[in-house]
């Protein structure tokens, strides 16, 4: 009996193999995401609604964190510098953007050499945030940083960029500025390489050149390496955590803080262990990434249609 | 070719431009170059105020040799190795299985499924923090790093999938079917058909994910402590606080804890970039 049930089943297996097999490939992959990702972006949800330490047991408070958070928006205080900074990050973090077309479009070129140039370009993108931290933090110092040895020839400075409330998040963004501008620049080398040259021929041959033949011709075969180059910057300036963790920890007084940053502060740090205030802000900032999730997801959505 | 090739062009912009390279190169990493300079100088160049000028003497052998031999410093790269290894092993393992399922097979909730992968992969870490240390906590991994490791695999599934299904839907699918005509079972059509395919797939993947995972700072800090289970990153930071002022010894830090991936690059560039291009830019 036992043999027919056997075969049975690898029958029943067999028939619907083509139904099951998928679900057994992403099994595993699925239960990992779900624990680790999914699940705890709901349980942050649900965990802005409650005051807790960490440790106790927790208590409902409804949507006191979110009104705590509006207060603090009207009084221009913590969260209300966070989410304006937040807001020139994504600025001013997009000029990586241009910034890497303009350096591909340096490199773009066959001479001798060329393939190393381009490889110490992209440098800075390999080395982690906390050494560029670092190395900007030395780069900014009013002392000895190169910074000031340079406006010093003009009889300019001191300048402390990193103590000064007005200028620490420009300061800041600027040394993100230069891993993004290298990402950037190695997602148009890339995308430069598949420019129809015919295309280029017959512009030349219309007379077109120079930033004309750019803009009508060379950027719209450009706009895969746009559109990620749009994604992965976006991403990076909401993601805008370790510099200013390792240059500044928010300050002075507090003034650079980011959304990231400022949740990290109020939910681990020394100002004690508030939970649930933290998980408010990041939902405040996953509010804000979904938008762009959104408009990413509904544009893979039509490119897949369109297939 | 745009711009126009700099050999068509008048001799002197050929000069300018052949000029301009190494200028805008040393331009470019002159933050890091002056990293480099630190970590070669004495001491006593720091408290003289000798900043930029050449070294009063080479160190850079007593120097690196300070942050080899007497310091965390070989604890925490090991620490880092230990993480990013499994991580990687981990990551594309899984993501060969979820792109090959979400590539091939045409299912109702497929597109869903992928969806939800790609949105996770971009979620703020912010709105996982507290969930996923407290899970950590509960299974008894915190300050472990299997912890680490455990929710990096996960997290980086979402970016990998992305990239395999991606991959797997260039591949030409008379192959597959093909094989299932012979009626070969999809776990080997998987294993012997589609598998050595994604060769370039999986090195492309394996290079990017060991540098993500290498820089990753915020998870470090979150999940562990010690010098005993924290990467580089993270052990840095305590390394510069033990080491306050000494310049010479923070830049040789730095430079070793930016090396491995730095040299993985060089070693695999063609892959690197194939994979930073999430596939879609030839």
């Amino acid at each position: 009996m036992s043999v027919v049930d056997v075969s049975d089943q690898e029958s029943w297996f067999h028939k619907n193999q083509q139904r099951i097999a998928p679900w057994l490939f992403l099994a595993p992959g699925l239960l990992f995401f779900m624990v680790y990702v999914i699940i705890p972006v709901f349980q942050s949800f649900n965990l802005s609604l409650y005051e807790w330490d960490g440790l106790g047991a927790a208590e409902y408070v409804g949507f006191r964190n979110y009104e705590d958070l509006y207060w603090e928006w009207v009084d221009r205080d913590a969260f209300y510098t966070s989410l304006k900074n937040n807001l020139i990050w994504l600025l001013l973090y997009l000029a990586a953007i241009p910034a890497g077309l303009f350096i591909a479009l340096f490199l773009n070129q066959t001479v001798w050499g060329i393939r190393l140039y381009k490889s110490l370009f992209f440098f800075p993108f390999v080395i982690s945030q906390v050494v560029v931290g670092l190395v900007f933090t030395w780069f900014y110092d009013p002392t000895f940083g190169l910074l000031n040895e340079f406006l010093s020839l003009f009889g300019l400075g001191p300048l402390n960029v990193l103590g000064d409330e007005r200028f620490v998040t420009y300061g800041i963004i600027f040394a993100g500025l230069w891993p993004q501008t290298a990402y950037c620049m190695i997602l148009y080398l890339t995308g430069l390489n598949a420019v129809d040259p015919e295309q280029i021929e017959a512009g030349r041959l219309d007379g077109a050149k120079g930033f004309r033949m750019l803009w009508h011709i060379i950027l719209p075969q450009l706009r895969p390496a746009t559109f990620i180059a749009f994604v992965v910057t976006i991403i990076g300036a909401l993601r805008s955590f370790d510099l200013i963790s390792i240059m500044t920890q928010g300050g002075p007084f507090g003034s650079s803080r980011v959304l990231a940053y400022y949740m990290f502060e109020v939910a681990l740090s020394e100002y004690g262990f508030r939970m649930g205030y933290g998980a408010a802000i990041a939902v405040v900032l996953f509010l804000i990434m979904l938008c762009f999730i959104a408009y990413f997801l509904w544009s893979m959505y039509r490119e897949e249609r369109g297939h | 070719m745009f711009p126009k090739p700099i050999e068509k062009q008048p001799r002197a912009a050929q000069i300018t431009y052949q000029a301009m390279l190494p200028l805008a190169l040393l331009l470019w990493l002159g933050p890091l170059l002056a990293v480099a300079l630190f970590s070669v100088k004495p001491a006593a160049d720091f408290t003289n105020a000798n900043y930029w000028g050449m070294p009063s003497s080479f160190e850079g052998a007593f120097n690196y040799g300070q942050v080899f031999f007497n310091s965390d410093m070989p604890r925490y790269l090991l620490n880092s190795f230990m993480i990013t290894i499994p991580t990687v092993i981990g990551a594309v393992a899984l993501s060969c299985m979820t792109g090959f399922a979400l590539g091939i097979y045409k299912f109702k909730s497929n597109l869903w499924i992928f969806f939800m992968f790609v949105a996770g992969n971009f979620v703020p870490f912010q709105i996982l923090m507290v969930p996923v240390r407290d899970l950590t906590l509960q299974l008894g991994l915190y300050n472990t790093k299997t912890g680490l490791v455990l929710f990096h695999i996960a997290f980086q599934t979402g970016f990998c999938t992305l990239f395999m299904r991606n991959f797997i839907r260039a591949l030409p699918f008379e192959l597959i079917e093909a094989a299932r005509v012979e009626g070969i079972s999809e776990w080997r059509i998987f294993w012997y058909v589609v598998l050595p395919l994604m060769k370039p797939a999986i090195a492309a993947l394996s290079v990017l994910i060991f540098t993500f995972i290498w820089n990753d700072y915020f998870w470090a800090v979150v999940l562990t402590q010690g010098a005993e289970s924290q990467p580089v990153t993270a052990g840095i930071t305590s390394f510069n606080a033990q080491f306050r002022a000494a310049y010479q010894l923070m830049s040789a830090g730095s430079i070793v804890a930016a090396l491995p991936p730095v040299a993985m690059f060089f070693l695999m560039q063609k892959h690197f970039i194939a994979g930073l291009t999430l596939g879609a830019v030839k």
